[in-house]
């Protein structure tokens, strides 16, 4: 590879390193902008005067003192409970991966070590419940929900997502624990542990690769989730997209606007955590779907 | 013993699970109709689905709006228009007029633009990418996942913001094009145009590393005897590195498939809703209103599951083909 490098002509290079470039300024110069503007006021995000008052901060200073402020953050965090909001998305992804993965863990070491192919079904379920669009599903669950009084509640949300999650998770993990060797748990019967304790001693230590990959998953499912999060919660119950969502209806009046950039904002720090920490499985999980589809 | 309750139950959960939650979706049609106690508005909503398929071979791009009875009407409008046709673009600029045709124009069109730009983009950033310096790659792969992960309604307000007409990148466009007037969000164009570039953006990190990933594995020396044959690089890439990578562009292109189809969250976030909407917003908006037009939007959603399933079927009978190898 080295040597076919320096092989390449000066002109490829520099077209290849201009795009790479390109790209990554597209990628996460939005980012960048948001984060920065979003210590500023509103007349500097949004500057009629001079685009450059928004890197600046000249109305900021002059409201403030300083080019930086906190009054979006402060305002969406304090002003209007976003910190409901962040816990409420915190309970729902906890136990919405909590939940889907010890259904799957179980479900998908049973499947995998019970010898009848259910790979292709999995699959199959996986792909239609991909496929659909989660609005889609709302309509059906609202009136079952209205009807039995348990709409608008947090733990209505979480079932709904991990049934949606389902079977992607487990088909995920079935294909996982298919390619940890057979043998592997059995000689741990022949040395006397029984099916569960094999289990026990012998998977759990090597499956975690693959739970933290569907964990992952699901976990961004929730989190991302915004066609039923903001159909199935009430208005208290709230988790960070529809809210943000609701902050945008209210936008007119000043420094509202400036509310949603900072829950916007905040919004995006975990997940850039997440990808900082978790980028190596993030990527296996998006090729094993390649490899094996 | 132990092993058949191991087994048996986790199974028993899964197959629970798994027969319900398809059951949730076979439901669908029935139970959100039952409560209204309307068996009229059940009957009304099949007649309407069925004509839909009947009016199917004559008339194209048969769907229908099934707002209760004024699915009816928008049938008889389709057939009007049909009759009363100047030409056949008159015909689909008066189709047009139905939120329906509408929002399924503007998915199809989203569908079919956004993936195709999505396969080449993310291609020629994975080659670009696997071109350059070892040690940038893993910050470059870390950089490049951000949009695809970030909050699809949360990724859109970011960019809404920056091509408001007082954002940087809306008074930029007003710069280069000496137009102060100039704003995305005002006409219908434009504001295809804004979505489709937010969808290429979105979606293009997920191409370009499932493309970065196949790209380890393409066969040196292949790649070699190619280049003493005397393929220029370019003729490398589209005879050796494209045909290596053909099953993962079908990857990409069916996933791709199936999330462009359901597009929604961009119209939210980029407030389109005037200019464009999709299946999905829809449903979104039947059930949101303050009257919450279930059955509206339960028709709404078989008829978008009709359309998924179809673009899923081709893909749907190689997999059962490849499982199955006897049949």
């Amino acid at each position: 590879m080295s040597n076919e490098q320096i092989k390449k002509p000066i002109r490829i290079q520099l077209l290849i390193y201009g795009f790479v470039a390109l790209w990554i300024i597209l990628a996460i110069f939005p980012f960048f902008w948001t984060v920065w503007g979003s210590f500023k006021v509103e007349l500097d995000f949004f500057s009629l005067a001079d685009w450059k008052n928004a890197i600046t901060g000249e109305r900021t200073i002059a409201v403030y003192g300083r080019p930086f402020t906190g009054a979006g953050y402060d305002g969406a965090w304090v002003q209007e409970e976003f910190w409901r909001a962040f816990r409420n998305t915190g309970i729902v992804c906890f136990f919405t991966v909590l939940t889907s993965l010890t259904i799957a863990t179980l479900g998908g070491y049973a499947l995998s070590r019970s010898g009848f192919r259910y790979a292709f079904w999995l699959l199959i379920i996986a792909l239609i419940f991909r496929a659909l669009p989660p609005i889609t599903l709302v309509s059906g669950y609202l009136l079952p929900f209205y009807e039995w009084n348990i709409w608008g509640v947090l733990p209505t949300t979480i079932i709904v997502l991990v049934a949606i999650n389902q079977p992607f998770t487990l088909w995920m993990l079935h294909s996982f624990f298919q390619k940890i060797p057979k043998e592997l748990d059995e000689s741990a019967k022949v040395d006397g542990c029984t099916q569960f304790q094999a289990f026990k001693n012998v998977i759990i230590p090597v499956m975690w690769p693959g739970v933290i990959t569907a964990g992952l998953f699901s976990f961004l499912l929730a989190y991302n989730d915004f066609a039923i999060t903001a159909m199935l919660l009430s208005q208290d119950n709230q988790t960070m997209v529809p809210k943000i969502n609701s902050f945008m209806g209210t936008t007119q009046t000043e420094g509202n606007v400036m509310f949603a950039v900072a829950a916007v904002v905040s919004a995006i720090i975990p997940l850039f955590i997440l990808v900082m920490f978790f980028q190596r499985q993030l990527v296996s999980g998006l090729t094993a779907g390649a490899v094996k589809g | 013993m132990a092993m058949i309750l191991f087994i048996a139950l986790p199974l028993t959960s899964i197959v629970s699970q798994s027969v319900h939650t398809p059951h949730d979706k076979v439901l669908l049609t029935v139970e959100s109709c039952d409560p209204f106690g309307c068996k009229t508005t059940t009957t009304v909503d099949q007649e309407a689905t069925r004509k839909l398929k009947e009016e199917k071979p004559l008339g194209k791009f048969v769907g229908s709006k099934i707002y209760l009875d004024r699915g009816h009407l928008a049938i008889n409008e389709v057939a009007d228009f049909w009759k009363n046709k100047t030409s056949l673009s008159d015909f689909f600029s008066n189709l047009k007029n139905l939120p329906f045709y509408r929002a399924m124009g503007f998915t199809l069109t989203f569908t079919f633009v956004v993936t195709p730009l999505v396969i080449v983009f993310g291609l020629v950033i994975a080659l670009a990418v696997n071109a350059v310096n070892q040690r940038l790659k893993g910050i470059l792969v870390f950089f490049s996942l951000l949009p695809f992960v970030v909050t699809p309604l949360v990724g859109s307000l970011i960019l809404f913001w920056m091509i408001d007409s007082r954002g940087l990148i809306g008074t930029f466009l007003q710069f280069i094009f000496e137009n102060p007037e100039l704003s995305l969000k005002a006409s219908t164009g434009l504001t295809w145009i804004t979505l489709i570039v937010y969808g290429v953006w979105h979606a293009a990190p997920f191409a370009f590393i499932v493309f970065y990933a196949g790209l380890q594995t393409v066969p040196k020396e292949t790649l070699e005897s190619a280049m003493i044959d005397g393929a220029t690089r370019f003729q490398q890439v589209i005879h050796v590195v494209v045909p290596h990578l053909s099953p993962l562009v079908a990857f990409v292109a069916l996933m791709q498939l199936m999330d462009n189809f359901r597009v929604f969250e961009p119209i939210i976030g980029f407030k389109a809703e005037a200019h464009a909407t999709s299946l999905s917003w829809i449903i979104y908006n039947d059930l949101g209103g303050e009257t919450r037009l279930l059955s509206s939007a339960a028709t709404s959603s078989v008829l978008t599951i009709i359309g998924v399933s179809i673009l899923l079927l081709p893909v749907l009978v190689r997999t059962w083909r490849e499982f199955n190898p006897s049949n």
